[in-house]
C-alpha cells in the first residue's frame, strides 16, 4: 500500500454527461504517442470505433420519481487486476511505480483473453491495429516535463467542465483524490469480484434546503410592509461604517 | 459470450485428437493402426492449431504467448500443445511405454490447460466449475474413442468392438457430465447486477444511453446476438448428437467402419453445437453496461 497508485475519482453528483472527457480522450490518444485509436466507418451508417472512455446514462427509479445518472466508464486500474495474469505474452502489465495498468502494443497478439478477464468491459480491441487498447491514464502526458505542472493530468480531467474528475495518488492519504474518497463516500464498482479498482466514484447526493418557520418571517420588518420602513439617508453611516465584523 | 468459430473448432478438433491418442495408447495398439491413428491425431491437432491462429490479431507474434506460463493458462496451453504434438509424432514413429506415458501426461495436461483457460475466470460463473475441465476431457475422450473404433474397424477389426464399447461408456459419462453442467448453469444467479455495476443501490435502474450509437467491441464480443430459438436449437442439437445419436449408430454396427465413421462425424457435429453453446451460454458481467445486448 505504500507505493503510488494513480487513479481517477469521478463525481457522479456533478457529471452532466456532456462527453467532453470522451472527445478529449479520443483526441489526445488518437494523436498522442500511443495513437492512432482507430474508427471503422466513422461517417457511415454503422459507425464503430475504439474508445478508452465512454459516458453512459442510466435512469434510476420509476417515473415520475426518477433520477438521471451519467456514468463515465473507463479502465479502473484495479489494484488486483484480473486482466493482467491471464495475458499469455506479458503485453498487459501493471506498473509497479504508479499502479497504471498498460498494454504493450508491440507485444500484444490480439488474443482478446484479457478483455474476457475484465468484468467491466474496459478493454477494447483496435479493429485496425488488431491489438488490445485501454485507458492509459494519459501516461504520455502526466509525466511530461515540457508541460506546465497544472497540465500534467489526464486529458479527460482537464477537459471536464464541471470538475467531476479528480486525479491523484489514492495511496497518499493527503491527496485530493484520497480525501474525496474518504470524505464523500467514494466507492468501487462491482466489489464482489475483489479486483479492488483504483478508480472510485462519488455517489449522487441529495441537495436539500431546510426552511424553518422563522425563516419565512422577516424579523426586521414587523409591519410586513417594505416601503414603510424608515429609509436611511444616503449620507447616513451604513452598518459597515460603524461595526467591525 | 460470442462464440468464435476459431476457438470452437480448436477445442473440438484438438479434443478429438487427444482422445484418439489416449485411446490408442491405452489399448497399446501397434502397427498400421497406430501409425494411421497417430497421423490422424496429428492432423486433428494441427487443424485445431491452425484454426486457433485465426483467433489472433497478430498470429505472427504467436511465439510470444509462451512467455507468461507462470500466471496464464493460455500461455501454458501454448507450450503444452506443441510439446504434445511432438510426443504424438514420436510415439507414432517409435512406440514405447515410457514415451507413450509421457504423451498421455502431456495429453491430460493439455485438457487441463484448455479447461482452465475458461474455468479460471471468476466472474464467468457458467465456466467457473471443475465440470468445465471434466467435460472438456470426457467429451474429447469420447470423440477420440469413436474415431479409434472407426479406424480399428477398418485396419484392425479385433479392436473395433472394445473401442466401440469404451466409446459408449465414456460417451455416456461425458453426456452425464454435460447435463450436470447444464443443470448447474440453469440455476446460477448472477453475482453482479446493475446496482453493483454502477454502484447505485436501487432496484430499478434502466440504461438510457450506452456511450455510442453504433456498435462497439463491447457489443460484439460478449454476446452471441442470436435469437433465443437458435440458442435453444443448439442445446437440443448437443443433447441429441453428443451421445444418443452416435451411440445408436455404434450399437447398430459396432464392427462396421462406415457406421462408426458416421457416428464420429455425427458426434463431432454435436460437439460443435456443444462448444458453441458453451460460449453462448456464458453471461459476461460487462453486458450489464450494454443493456441493449444483455
Ligand atoms: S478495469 Fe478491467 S482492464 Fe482495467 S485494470 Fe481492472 S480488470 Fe483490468
Ligand atoms: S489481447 Fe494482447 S494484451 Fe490481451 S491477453 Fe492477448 S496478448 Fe495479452
Amino acid at each position: 500500500m505504500t507505493t503510488k497508485q494513480l487513479a481517477l475519482v469521478i463525481d457522479l453528483n456533478v457529471c452532466v454527461g456532456c462527453h467532453a472527457c470522451v472527445t478529449s480522450c479520443k483526441g489526445w490518444n488518437n494523436a498522442g504517442e500511443a495513437g492512432p485509436l482507430t474508427d471503422q466507418n466513422p461517417y457511415g451508417a454503422d459507425p464503430s470505433g475504439t474508445f478508452f472512455n465512454r459516458v453512459q446514462t442510466f435512469e434510476v427509479g420509476e417515473f415520475p420519481k426518477t433520477e438521471t445518472v451519467h456514468f463515465p466508464k473507463s479502465c479502473l486500474h484495479c489494484e488486483d487486476p484480473p486482466c493482467v495474469p491471464v495475458c499469455p505474452t506479458g503485453a498487459s502489465y501493471k506498473r509497479a511505480e504508479d499502479g497504471i495498468v498498460l498494454v504493450d502494443y508491440d507485444k500484444c497478439i490480439g488474443c482478446k483473453y484479457c478483455s474476457w478477464a475484465c468484468p467491466y468491459g474496459a478493454r477494447e480491441i483496435d479493429e485496425s491495429q488488431k491489438v488490445m487498447k485501454k485507458c492509459t491514464l494519459c501516461v504520455d502526458r502526466i509525466y511530461d516535463q515540457k508541460l506546465p505542472e497544472a497540465e500534467r493530468k489526464p486529458a479527460c480531467v482537464l477537459a471536464c467542465p464541471t470538475s467531476a474528475r479528480l486525479f491523484g495518488d489514492i495511496h497518499d492519504p493527503e491527496s485530493e483524490a484520497s480525501r474525496a474518497i474518504r470524505e464523500q463516500g467514494g466507492y468501487a464498482l462491482m466489489p464482489e469480484w475483489g479486483t479492488q479498482p483504483a478508480n472510485h466514484y462519488l455517489p449522487r447526493r441529495k441537495t436539500e434546503k431546510h426552511l424553518h418557520a422563522d425563516e419565512l418571517v422577516r424579523h426586521d420588518n414587523p409591519l410586513k410592509v417594505d416601503g414603510k420602513l424608515p429609509r436611511p439617508d444616503a449620507g447616513e453611516p451604513a452598518l459597515d461604517d460603524v461595526t467591525s465584523w | 459470450m460470442n462464440p468464435a468459430w476459431s476457438v470452437v473448432l480448436f477445442t473440438t478438433l484438438a479434443g478429438a485428437g487427444q482422445g484418439l491418442y489416449l485411446a490408442l495408447f491405452a489399448a497399446q495398439a501397434g502397427g498400421r493402426l497406430l501409425q494411421a491413428g497417430m497421423a490422424i491425431a496429428l492432423a486433428l491437432l494441427g487443424a485445431g492449431l491452425l484454426a486457433s491462429f485465426f483467433h489472433l490479431g497478430h498470429p505472427e507474434r504467436a511465439w510470444r504467448a509462451a512467455a507468461m506460463w507462470r500466471t496464464s493458462w493460455l500461455s501454458r496451453e501454448v507450450i503444452v500443445l506443441p510439446a504434445f504434438m511432438a510426443l504424438v509424432l514420436a510415439y507414432g514413429l517409435m512406440p514405447g511405454m515410457a514415451l507413450g506415458a509421457l504423451g498421455a501426461v502431456a495429453c491430460v495436461a493439455l485438457f487441463v490447460c484448455t479447461g482452465m483457460i475458461y474455468a479460471c475466470l471468476p466472474f464467468l460463473q457458467e465456466w467457473r466449475t471443475p465440470l468445465t475441465i471434466v467435460n472438456f476431457t470426457l467429451l474429447g475422450c469420447a470423440s477420440g474413442l469413436t474415431a479409434a473404433a472407426a479406424l480399428a474397424a477398418w485396419l484392425e477389426p479385433a479392436l473395433a468392438r472394445p473401442f466401440a464399447q469404451a466409446a459408449l461408456v465414456v460417451g455416456a459419462l461425458a453426456y452425464l457430465g454435460r447435463i450436470a453442467s447444464l443443470a448447474r448453469n440453469a440455476r446460477l444467479r448472477p453475482k453482479s447486477t446493475l446496482a453493483t455495476a454502477i454502484g447505485v443501490k436501487h432496484p430499478r435502474i434502466r440504461q438510457i444511453a450506452q456511450g455510442a450509437m453504433g456498435g462497439s467491441f463491447n457489443t460484439r464480443e460478449f454476446f452471441h446476438g442470436r435469437p433465443r430459438e437458435v440458442v435453444r436449437a443448439a442445446r437440443w442439437t448437443l443433447l441429441a448428437l453428443v451421445f444418443p445419436a452416435p451411440a445408436a449408430l455404434v450399437l447398430a454396427g459396432p464392427g462396421s467402419a462406415p457406421l462408426l465413421a458416421a457416428a464420429f462425424l455425427l458426434q463431432y457435429a454435436g460437439l460443435l453445437a456443444e462448444r458453441w453453446y458453451f460460449f453462448a451460454e456464458a453471461k459476461h458481467p460487462q453486458n450489464l453496461y450494454y443493456q441493449s445486448i444483455a
